[in-house]
């Protein structure tokens, strides 16, 4: 029903909110400005961890579909885990995007780059597209849960060859490396410090935000559960006695 | 019966019903011929446009055309219960996942050489290296039609089938579409043994997906 | 004799409405059992849930010795299903639906044109599905489902769409079941006709079967009483 208790839900949000705000607090007025983006380079502490978050969920998800396949170890579960995670990722590659692209604006001067990882970014966030178009097919749960855990596997197995094949094609032709020097560019300090802070922050977020819809669609399931079950014994009950009516007058032959 | 014969059985079938209804040589072989006109109306005409990008025009008009040829491989099942039919055949998830793919493998194929000859006369390209060209051709119709005929099954009997497949499956055979066109211009005006890699690429890929379909078929049809 | 369906509080959902709410049912081997019921009471999901085209929600299902629960597809080289469509392809002829179907099944072309002479449907064997009759058509599953050479013969209103003399061959067809060691449940409306080849009868109401109630016999209408002024 829940994937954490109660208190250990309301703990990881508190502390969440609590990482974020530091967060910006650190990102914005501790960290220095970067030598050749000045303040520009502050969206790293959001884009990386966003970024580092949508993956994660990815792999939730694919890990998630496979243990819901696996015979073995077939639990609803795993499938809300799944769909849950699924929803969660969409929103956080959107992010990923939005958020790369303000950061290359101002540094590239372009807003988009062909480059592997902006585009295994985008790739999965249409691949999270449809996966929750299917999600929203009214089916059987069984049915519903087979269909998207098997895309989520052939999805997860499409990414890392994505990625290959971009990569493949960037050093052929030798273009937008200096793109990737930006985004690693070598950071240490406070700076570091305030990168991985990031990063536990939002994965505490996530965490808390997985718990919370992973506990809605728990609760839709059961209702749906409780509707078939009234269902069915509303089918099984005999029909109920009709509310009876005052009987006509019966009208006797006069017996002669 | 072995997998062999089944799979013989299953495209057997699909083959001759496209012999009896020609739906892709009426249909799907136009549409793609009308697709590569229309990319000379929308881009300058001026050939050195058209002959630089080729490839690329080539295989995306084959992607959309494979959609079609997915979305029909599927709407020929849903008629008088076939797919019912298909379950209670007896049939192994494998068989009828290869039957069906190497169907639309085989009329993507012939597409293809259709289309092949089109650019060449409306783009003014020239087919050289054709080893590798050839190669990469193979790999990545396999490639997609393996993905097309899995897509298809997962949305086998929902109604919303015929927009869902390709949300789903474009994304998935972004790669596809990638190599296959770095693998023609390679071949074509570059060094053609830069192909080499691509085509690499397009095998992995090809088998992979080949192996997850056979592995997801017979479970998918069960829900359709 | 193995019992050839057993089936214990079956209940089966489509679209979450309780088609099946709790079925019990015992068939044995080469005995022909009459399904019969009001419109809606759950005789096609029965048969379809036989036949493992569709999951049990709850209870317990085992046909031709398979676990419903755990693997539908098991049974289902040993059976066939006659059902409402026919199960072949608009585009290909009687025989080429026929060949496929059999050769799909295991069998050779031969059964494929035995059906086919069968059911009476040789003169049409060239003839494309999309042009027959719903009679013809009916005649073609029952051929689909004998090509198959079924131990269990599930068959979903057959005598539907037929003429006299589809009518006749398809009794002939189940009558002669049990001698060639099959086993037959027809779920119809055809009461009278069935009754008399059926061994017995199940009846499902609202999803649950039962046996029939004895059916009383109509009193004599009273004769009118002259009255006399």
């Amino acid at each position: 029903m829940r994937l954490l208790k109660p208190r250990v839900a309301m703990a990881v949000g508190v502390l969440s909110l609590a990482s974020l705000v530091t967060l910006v607090i650190l990102g914005l007025f501790v960290a220095p400005p970067d030598a050749v983006q000045s303040d520009a380079q502050r969206l790293m502490y959001l884009h990386v961890p966003v970024a580092w978050v949508a993956y994660l969920a990815f792999g939730v998800t694919a890990l998630a579909s496979a243990l819901w396949l696996w015979p073995r170890t077939r639990s609803m579960v795993w499938d809300r885990l799944a769909g849950s995670s699924a929803e969660l990722g969409v929103i956080f590659t959107a992010l990923t995007l939005v958020d790369g692209s303000l950061w290359g604006k101002p540094v590239w001067g372009v807003w988009w780059a062909w480059d592997a990882r902006l585009v295994t970014t985008a790739v999965l966030f249409f691949l999270y597209l449809g996966y929750l178009a299917l999600r929203r097919i009214p089916s059987s749960v069984d049915a519903r849960a087979k269909r998207c855990a098997i895309a989520a596997l052939v999805a997860f197995a499409d990414v890392p060859i994505v990625h290959f094949s971009v990569d493949l094609w960037r050093t052929l032709h030798q273009d937008g490396s200096v793109f990737n020097e930006e985004l690693d560019a070598h950071i240490h300090g406070v700076m570091a410090f305030t990168l991985w802070f990031g990063v536990l922050a939002f994965t505490l977020l996530y965490v808390y935000l997985l718990d919370r819809r992973y506990r809605l669609a728990a609760l839709d399931e059961e209702r749906e559960e409780r509707e078939v079950a009234l269902a069915i014994a509303e089918r099984v009950a005999p029909q109920a006695p009709p509310v009876p009516t005052p009987a006509p007058p019966v009208e006797m032959g006069t017996p002669r | 019966m072995s997998l062999l014969d089944e799979v013989r059985l299953v495209a057997g079938k699909d083959l001759r019903i496209e012999a009896r209804s020609r739906v892709t040589l009426q249909q799907i072989v136009p549409f793609g011929l009308i697709v590569l006109v229309l990319f000379a109306f929308a881009l300058d005409p001026d050939r050195g446009v058209l002959k630089r990008v080729a490839p690329g025009l080539f295989w995306i008009t084959v992607l959309l055309a494979a959609l079609l040829a997915v979305s029909r491989s599927y709407t020929i099942e849903a008629d008088n219960g076939a797919r019912d039919g298909l379950r209670l055949s007896g049939l192994d998830g494998p068989a009828l996942f290869l039957g069906k793919a190497a169907a639309i493998a085989v009329q993507l194929l012939a597409l293809e050489v259709v289309l092949a000859i089109c650019v060449v006369v409306l783009y003014g390209i020239e087919l050289n290296s054709l080893f590798p060209l050839v190669l990469a051709t193979l790999a990545a119709t396999v490639g997609v039609s393996a993905t097309g005929t899995l897509y298809g099954v997962l949305a086998a009997g929902l109604r919303v089938r015929e927009t869902l497949v390709p949300v789903l499956l474009l994304p998935v055979v972004a790669p596809v579409l990638l190599g296959a066109t770095r693998a023609w211009e390679a071949a074509i005006d570059g060094v053609p043994s830069d192909a080499w890699p691509w085509v690499g690429l397009l095998g992995v890929f090809a088998v992979l997906f080949t192996a997850i379909g056979m592995l997801a078929f017979g479970s998918l049809l069960e829900e359709a | 004799m193995p019992t050839v369906v057993r089936l214990r509080s079956a209940v089966c959902l489509l679209d979450r409405f309780p088609a099946l709410a709790g079925v019990d049912l015992d068939v044995e081997d080469g005995e022909i059992v009459l399904l019969s019921g009001a419109n809606g009471a759950g005789k096609t999901t029965l048969l379809r849930l036989l036949a493992g085209l569709i999951p049990l929600y709850s209870g317990d299902a085992a046909v031709l010795g398979c676990d419903l629960s755990r693997d539908r597809r098991g049974a289902r080289r040993g059976l066939a299903l006659v059902g409402h469509e026919t199960f072949c392809y608009d585009d290909l002829t009687v025989r080429e639906n026929l060949r496929f179907a059999a050769r799909a099944a295991g069998r050779g072309p031969g059964a494929a044109d035995a059906a086919l002479k069968r059911v009476g449907l040789d003169a049409v064997g060239d003839v494309v599905h999309r042009r027959l009759s719903a009679g013809q058509r009916r005649r073609l599953a029952l051929a689909v489902a004998w090509s198959r050479d079924p131990r269990l013969l599930l068959l979903d209103e057959p005598h539907a769409g037929l003429d006299s003399e589809g009518r006749a061959l398809l009794d002939e067809i189940v009558r002669a079941a049990p001698g060639e060691g099959r086993t037959v449940l027809i779920a119809s409306h055809e009461l009278d006709r069935i009754r008399s080849l059926a061994h017995r009868e199940v009846v499902l109401t609202a999803g649950q079967a039962t046996l029939p109630a004895l059916v009383p016999v109509p009193a004599p209408a009273p004769e009118k009483a002259d009255v006399a002024p």
